[in-house]
């Protein structure tokens, strides 16, 4: 009940934590942008696959949307080593992430090409343009408008996912917490500045990503 | 003394002013129309009246009382008193047409069920829907949907009514069935006040016509005068332009 | 292969798979309790967001900086700030209760969002009607909004149930015996990783599969049926 909290002390942590959220950042970066493929690949596989290729698919959003992304870490770090193939810590959680966030932006990408009407892309066809012009000019453009504000939330869920990184001893923003809670036992402070920086650090994300947004793609995207 | 009286009524949605320079008056038991073209701000003053926009300036009074319109009470208390039907019916779409004409005065009011429902019966029965009580909104036309909507504001028992426009959305057909119960609350002596483009019965049922253009209200008199001899330009034009018709 | 294939056998006992059964049964009602209690506070929120009164302004604003704030930390940071939050405060609470509650404090901020685009998706038009009516916002919210936003607010609300089924696998960082766990004790009693991991995520799945085909068909339902 008599607890004072000093954030005096996690002060001289600051640019510790701030090279923690750099590793966060650069690990959500690196699996959303290999999610990014597994999903633009799923959703093809999807949309215009083979039965085959659309089972796969199918079977491997299935299974990894409804396990859990630290349990799949878990099992490609302990198992893999098993058949050979030895992972450090960051390979392993970056291979799950990315493995994971594949199936959740095959997902959002599947329902990004189902969005394109399909009289939209007749109309412009009756008008003269040939289909790569169609292609081009209208699907793209419209796909890419559509799915960028649920890709750039999809991207704060990754950042925030990274976090599970700790458990396994990396050393981003979360880990980097364990770490210092364990030399200082200022566990309120700490776990405070870090829940505050992973704040600050999305916000940041979201609000470039935003803007980025708007004059790339003139997408409509909001930071909050 | 008038009944109600509005002088000089500003107000605005966010930054953009919508009514500058609003005023008219109402005795008891008189029926006054609201003309003026689209978007002029009639619809906004019957918002004013009921409390959903608050206005950034002029005076209300009621009774010779002036209104706070800052003032939760008083405004449940003008609420209780002004009943409105709105531009586009605004019926709950989860509701029967009965549940929708009791609700208030069950709920809010809390009157006996019984009376509740036996009043929504008649109410419903006057306005030419007694066989559709258990029937939902979106399962009646548009004409009907009016006509609940004016039971259910007149299940409030209100001092005065406030319509918009109630046969603006309806086909042509329609119209004489709404304008029929409206005669008949006029004839009963109910105050109201009108805004209505249908310039025959605005004639035929209003003593007073107050037309409004961006914002202002800028003519009123008796339907005789402002309609066949309006003074300024401004209602001389819309009156011109919409008797053409 | 044979040592797995006899591990296997070794580990098919009644004592393992009832101990898979108990680690299930935990991780449900942990992300059951958290989302029902994240609900009822987020409905609360949203209520609070939703009032006019000048007075409640400051509480308006703390609500948004809740909702943004913890929609932006990584569960496991709640986890611990919670846990830590608790010990501060001399309080004995066991993990389970203390998954459970942070489980709740971010179930609010999501779940308030929810019911949020809920009572937008009523419209405006039958809001103002009820006010000139005089309904109180609380008579509103019972007799029009929320018999019209419920069948919005159900689908995601579910999904965000089903999405903590997964994410409360973080609960075993504090010691919460719950399906990970489960799989960490068997790990650690040497039984083959693909084994102790692979039963866990199979378990997970038996229970998420059929509740996400229950989820898609209730948004199925739900989108073609009428307002009453
Ligand atoms: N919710 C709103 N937000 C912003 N502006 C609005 C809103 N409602 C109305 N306005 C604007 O206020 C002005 C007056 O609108 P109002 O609805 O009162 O006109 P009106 O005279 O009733 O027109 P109509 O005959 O078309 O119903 C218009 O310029 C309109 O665009
Ligand atoms: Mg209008």
């Amino acid at each position: 009940m008599n607890y004072t909290p000093h954030f005096g002390q996690i002060t001289r942590y600051l640019p510790y934590f701030c090279g923690g959220a750099a590793v966060s950042l650069l690990l959500a970066t690196l699996a959303f942008s290999g999610g990014m493929v597994i999903g633009l690949l799923g959703a093809m596989a999807k949309t215009s696959g083979g039965k085959v290729l659309r089972r796969f698919a199918g079977a491997y959003v299935t299974f990894f949307t409804n396990t859990p992304a630290l349990v799949q870490v878990y099992f490609i770090y302990f198992v893999l080593p098993s058949c050979g193939i030895v992972l450090d810590s960051f390979d392993a959680v970056l291979l799950g992430l990315t493995l994971n966030s594949g199936a959740y932006l095959t997902e959002v990408q599947r329902a990004g090409f189902a969005s394109v009407r399909r009289n939209e892309v007749e109309a412009a066809e009756t008008l003269g343009m040939s289909r790569r012009q169609v292609v081009w000019y209208l699907v793209v453009p419209h796909i890419v408008r559509t799915l960028y504000p649920p890709l750039t939330g999809q991207f704060i869920l990754i950042t925030l996912g990274t976090s599970m990184g700790a458990v396994f001893g990396v050393e981003e923003l979360t880990g980097r917490a364990f770490s210092v809670n364990a030399e200082t036992f200022r566990s309120i402070e700490i776990f405070t500045v870090v829940g505050a920086m992973y704040v600050v650090v999305t916000i940041l994300a979201s609000l470039l990503l935003t803007i980025a947004g708007r004059s790339l793609f003139r997408a409509r995207v909001s930071v909050f | 003394m008038p009944y109600l009286e509005l002088t000089d009524i500003g107000a605005s949605y966010g930054s953009k002013p919508v009514l500058a320079g609003v005023s008219l008056s109402l005795e008891r038991g008189e029926i006054a129309s609201l003309i003026g073209p689209s978007g002029s701000g009639k619809s906004t003053v019957l918002r004013v009246l009921v409390g959903l926009l608050t206005p950034s300036g002029g005076s209300i009074r009621l009774d010779g009382k002036p209104i706070d319109v800052g003032n939760t009470a008083t405004i449940r208390d003008l609420r209780r008193r002004f009943a409105i039907v709105f531009q586009q019916y605004n019926l709950f779409q989860n509701m029967s047409v009965l549940r929708n004409v009791m609700i208030a005065p069950l709920k809010v009011k809390h009157r006996p069920r019984e009376e509740c429902e036996s009043e929504a019966r008649r109410l419903l029965a006057q306005v030419g829907l007694g066989d559709k009580l258990h029937a939902y909104p979106d399962q009646l036309s548009g004409g009907q949907q009016q006509r609940v909507a004016l039971a259910r504001a007149l299940a409030l028992r209100p001092e005065v009514l406030l319509l918009d426009e109630v046969t603006s959305a309806l086909d042509p057909e329609l119209v004489a069935e709404v304008l029929d119960a409206i005669r008949l609350l006029a004839a009963e002596g109910m105050t109201m006040l009108i805004v209505s483009h249908e310039m025959g019965f605005v004639r035929e049922v209003s003593s007073q016509v107050v037309f409004m253009a961006d914002g202002r209200t800028v003519e009123s008199g008796p339907p005789a005068q402002l309609l066949d001899n309006p003074r300024t330009p401004r209602a001389r034009d819309f009156v011109g332009k919409i008797l053409r018709h | 292969m044979f040592r797995a294939l006899q591990q296997l056998h070794e580990f098919a006992t009644s004592y393992n798979l009832l101990l898979l059964l108990e680690g299930g049964a935990r991780t449900l009602v942990l992300s059951a309790a958290g989302c029902v209690c994240g609900f009822v506070l987020g409905f609360a929120l949203a209520v609070l967001r939703h009032t006019a009164a000048g007075w409640l302004l400051p509480a308006r604003i703390l609500g948004v900086v809740y909702v943004e704030m913890f929609r932006r930390i990584p569960f496991l940071v709640t986890l611990f700030l919670v846990f830590y939050a608790f010990q501060a405060l001399g309080l004995d609470v066991p993990v389970f209760w203390v998954a459970v509650a942070s489980t709740c404090v971010i179930g609010t901020a999501y779940l308030s969002e929810v019911v949020r685009a809920g009572f937008a998706a009523v419209p405006r038009a039958e809001w103002d009607a009820a006010a000139t009516m005089n309904f109180s916002l609380l008579q509103t919210l019972r007799f029009v909004v929320v018999p019209q936003a419920w069948r919005v607010v159900v689908p995601p609300a579910f999904a965000f149930f089903l999405s903590f089924i997964k994410d409360s696998a973080l609960a075993s960082q504090i010691g919460v015996v719950e399906l990970t766990f489960v799989g960490k004790i068997f790990n650690n009693r040497g039984l083959m990783p693909a084994i102790a991991f692979g039963s866990v995520l199979i378990a997970y799945f038996v229970i998420s599969y059929p509740l996400a085909r229950l989820g898609a068909r209730l948004e199925g339902r739900l989108a073609l049926s009428r307002a009453h």
